[in-house]
């Protein structure tokens, strides 16, 4: 049924559609396991139940979106190799290690610590158990820290020579390890994940705030993320900024492609354009909505800087300028639309309003899920923008697939397709479910009406009497 | 210091201690329809609750280490074994999401046990297929797979898949037996029986045919004077399963039939090893034909020497702090049933 159709291309829809569903959850656990350390050590510090109250909720949801996170991940490990191989053959020496550092040094810290944290806050007491709630944030972290490595260098390698069996050899693994876009790149993501998580904290917090403003759980969700936002939205368009330059440097076609830069500006400056219709055929933007000479002061910090348009490249190196050209502009709008909610937050503050500004509130509702759309619109601009190549400007992607028929590609899609919206629909369903249900102040993170279970639940008395006779209550300072 | 041996050696490591872990658990998916009263499949679950994302990081760390240490090897063995592959993804995907979900729901609870059921169900029949493909030998040209999209479909292949869910079966029975009291202990030990005659025979069918898929196997199993140190093999074996079979008869100790059970396991996993080595893809691709550069290998086993036993480590306690049983929900000795 798929004969005609590219292998190829097929094989890209797959991994493009796995690895955005996976990108959703690692990109909010990584927030919100770090958002959870913080309460957790707030309530050991203060003593406010309400801290652990917020925890509890949280937890639950940490939960679920973990789990699919972990099932959904497993799948990319597999998928290098499947529709990959030659890609996977000839990187293996340089990404598999990186990939395998990951598992090593965070993926089994989550998961081993994942059980105590889930189950464990009557069961080991709650220093040992914000130790836990530690090491899964540092494990959300490294896990970060070597995807986002062998990502950079895919896109900006290093460190390597060519072996023979046209293999990529690791030369030098600091080079490899830390190539020349990974810093910009690991900071840019995590930012993206603490901001994407904030909002959706934010969003949740502002739902119940609405329905009733004295809940103190809510306020405590509303507020921190929006000093979340206040805070992290600037310092993220700056860091954009940075990866943006570095980006010129080491890969000016996909600068050129983002822009919607065509031409190269010899005479005066490069104009920012806000809007347009880019045309590959004719190499021109249409209706273009223009900033003149802004696109020189961004990229280059001189009025009439010259910026390479994607004429200075050969057409069969173009990656596709519609894509990568619109992707880009989602993300900035939505950046752009984070810092004005920070911005507006801050006023209220200000006013000592936070708690009755409905309209910010109902702002923040809508503004929710927008993270998320920002971190895939980001993903894509930077991925589509690498293409057609998966190791920039050495291994093009039409030569690093598999010997793998159409009609196994595509029925392996339209199988990956089905499951995924049918698994994590539900999924989405019981968050959702979980964020509709306001925070209560002696919130338990598992209910204890359910039988014991692995998001969680009072473990207490399902286990041996006398392993741990004083079942230790937490013990907060005063 | 060679190496891709000493990486061989890890990478079979984290191969077994997956099956072993993950075993266990995807042998409770397998076992779940069989449970007879409702309240077992929550304390079935609640057995390997703690556990199963760390169990299941084995899976990662087997192929992702394929992947680092082996890449000519994974870049042959992925599209030989396309479909198997697949379908034990999408497996691992529905139940592993499952085990959440079920006790988020009443109305779908049925519906997602099933999933679990049958996402345990297609993983371990997925693993014993690809198993037996590997045995069986996978084509290969030019370092790339050359054989079709459906060799890995053949009657062997089949016979290792189906070892495979029995043995997991075994596994999560006596898991249960050593994890639970009262009906669905007892129950347990009727299963354990059941799956551990069948886990013998499948072993010893799949052992006889095995030496007649490649020459090599043969020479390996009966020419002397290899005959002598093969020989403990398939001795340890028998005693693995008299010690299984008199402890579930006499009930003297609930550890030991899962001890017995992990002992056929690792067992199993040795005589493949000894009928593979040096091969990773027999008969051609020898573990050093597929290696990774040196250096690629030396920075891993850096970060492996440190941080393998620190994961040993907090594994082991993670099972040390949910040891013991796992009682029926908090509502059944308050209602003192």
């Amino acid at each position: 049924m798929f004969e005609g159709f590219d292998p190829v291309l097929l094989a890209r829809i797959q991994f493009a559609f796995t690895v955005s569903f996976h990108i959703i959850f690692p990109s909010f656990t990584i927030g919100l396991a770090s958002y959870l350390a913080v309460l957790h050590g707030l309530w050991m510090w203060t003593g406010r139940q309400f801290y652990i109250a917020v925890f509890q909720y949280w937890l639950k949801i940490f939960a679920v979106s973990f789990a699919m996170g972990v099932v959904s991940g497993i799948v990319l490990s597999y998928q290098f190799g499947t529709n990959w191989s030659v890609f996977a053959d000839k990187t293996g020496p340089i990404l598999g290690p990186l990939m395998a550092y990951e598992v090593l040094s965070a993926f089994f810290l989550e998961a081993g610590f994942l059980g105590v944290m889930l189950f464990g806050l009557n069961r080991v007491g709650p220093r040992l158990h914000f130790f836990a709630t530690l090491m899964v944030a540092l494990g959300t972290f490294g896990s970060a820290f070597w995807i986002l490595s062998v990502n950079s260098w895919m896109q900006t390698p290093a460190g390597y020579v060519i072996g023979a069996n046209g293999q990529f050899m690791p030369e030098d693994w600091w080079a490899i390890v830390f190539n020349p876009s990974f810093p910009y790149r690991l900071v840019h993501m995590v930012l993206a994940a603490y901001l994407t998580t904030a909002f959706v904290v934010g969003a949740v917090g502002a739902w119940h705030l609405l329905k009733d403003r004295s809940n103190e759980g809510a306020k405590v969700m509303f507020s921190m993320a929006l000093w979340m936002a206040a805070i992290v939205a600037p310092i993220q368009i700056f860091a954009g900024d940075q990866h943006g330059l570095n980006t010129l440097e080491h890969q000016p076609m996909k600068i050129a492609a983002m822009e919607g830069h065509f031409e190269t500006n010899r005479d005066g400056g490069m104009p920012l354009t806000l809007f347009g219709l880019p045309d590959m055929e004719a190499g021109e933007m249409r209706a273009a909505i223009e900033i003149p000479n802004a696109g020189s002061l961004i990229l280059t910090h001189s009025m009439n800087g010259e910026v390479a348009g994607l004429d200075a490249f050969p057409r069969e190196d173009w990656p596709n300028v519609w894509i990568v050209f619109f992707s880009f502009r989602v993300m900035v709008a939505i950046g752009f639309a984070m810092l004005g909610i920070g911005v507006w937050s801050l006023w209220h503050r200000w006013k000592g309003t936070l708690v009755e500004a409905s309209w910010l509130q109902r702002a923040s509702v809508a503004m929710g899920p927008m993270g998320f759309v920002a971190v895939l619109a980001g993903w894509i601009t930077t991925e589509v923008g690498r293409q057609p190549y998966t190791v920039y400007g050495l291994l093009r992607t039409a030569e690093s697939h598999s010997p793998i028929a159409a009609s196994a590609v595509g029925a392996s899609l339209i199988a990956f397709i089905v499951v995924y919206f049918f698994v994590f629909g539900a999924g989405t369903f019981y968050i959702l479910r979980n964020m509709a249900r306001p925070p209560e102040i002696d919130e338990q993170g598992p209910r204890p009406d359910e039988p014991i279970r692995t998001a969680g639940v009072t473990p207490g008395p399902h286990m041996d009497e006398g392993d741990n006779p004083s079942a230790p209550r937490p013990q907060p300072a005063e | 210091m060679d190496l891709p041996l000493i990486w061989a050696f890890i990478l079979a490591f984290a191969v077994l201690a997956y099956v072993v872990l993950d075993g266990f658990d995807l042998g409770i998916g397998i076992l779940f329809p069989l449970m007879k009263r409702a309240e077992d499949h929550d304390t079935a679950i609640n057995t390997v609750a703690p556990f199963w994302d760390g169990n299941e990081t084995w899976l990662v760390l087997g192929g992702g280490g394929l992947f680092a240490v082996f890449p000519l090897a994974y870049a042959v063995v992925m599209p030989a074994l396309y479909a198997p592959i697949i379908a034990m993804l999408l497996a691992l995907v529905f139940r592993g999401v499952a085990f959440e979900f079920r006790f988020r729901t009443v109305r779908w609870r049925k519906t997602w046990d099933r999933g679990f059921f049958l996402g345990s169900l297609t993983a371990a029949f997925a693993q014993g297929i690809a198993l037996g493909t590997i045995v069986q030998g996978i084509e290969i040209e030019n370092r790339a797979y050359a054989g079709g999209w459906y060799d890995w479909l053949t009657p062997f292949s089949l016979l290792t898949g189906a070892a495979v869910v029995v043995g997991y079966a075994l596994l999560g029975a006596t898991w249960l037996i050593m994890k639970t009291e009262g009906p669905l202990n007892r129950e347990a030990a009727g299963f354990a029986k059941v799956a551990g005659f069948g886990t013998l025979v499948l072993i010893g069918v799949v052992s006889a045919w095995m030496p007649f898929l490649q020459d090599e196997f043969f020479a390996r199993w009966f020419a002397f004077p290899q005959i002598v140190l093969v020989a403990p093999v398939p001795i340890l074996v028998a005693l693995a399963a008299l010690v299984l079979f008199r402890s579930l008869a006499n009930h003297e100790s609930e550890r030991r039939p899962f001890l017995a059970s992990l002992a056929l396991f690792v067992l199993s996993f040795i005589g493949i090893g000894i009928s593979f080595y040096p091969n990773i893809l027999p008969p051609e691709l020898t573990i050093w034909d597929a290696a990774a550069p040196d250096s690629s290998l030396a920075f891993m086993l850096v970060g492996a020497v440190l941080l393998v036993p620190m994961i040993l480590a907090y594994t082991g306690y993670s099972y040390w702090i949910f040891r013991g049983k796992v009682r029926e929900g908090e509502g059944y000795h308050q209602h003192g049933h």
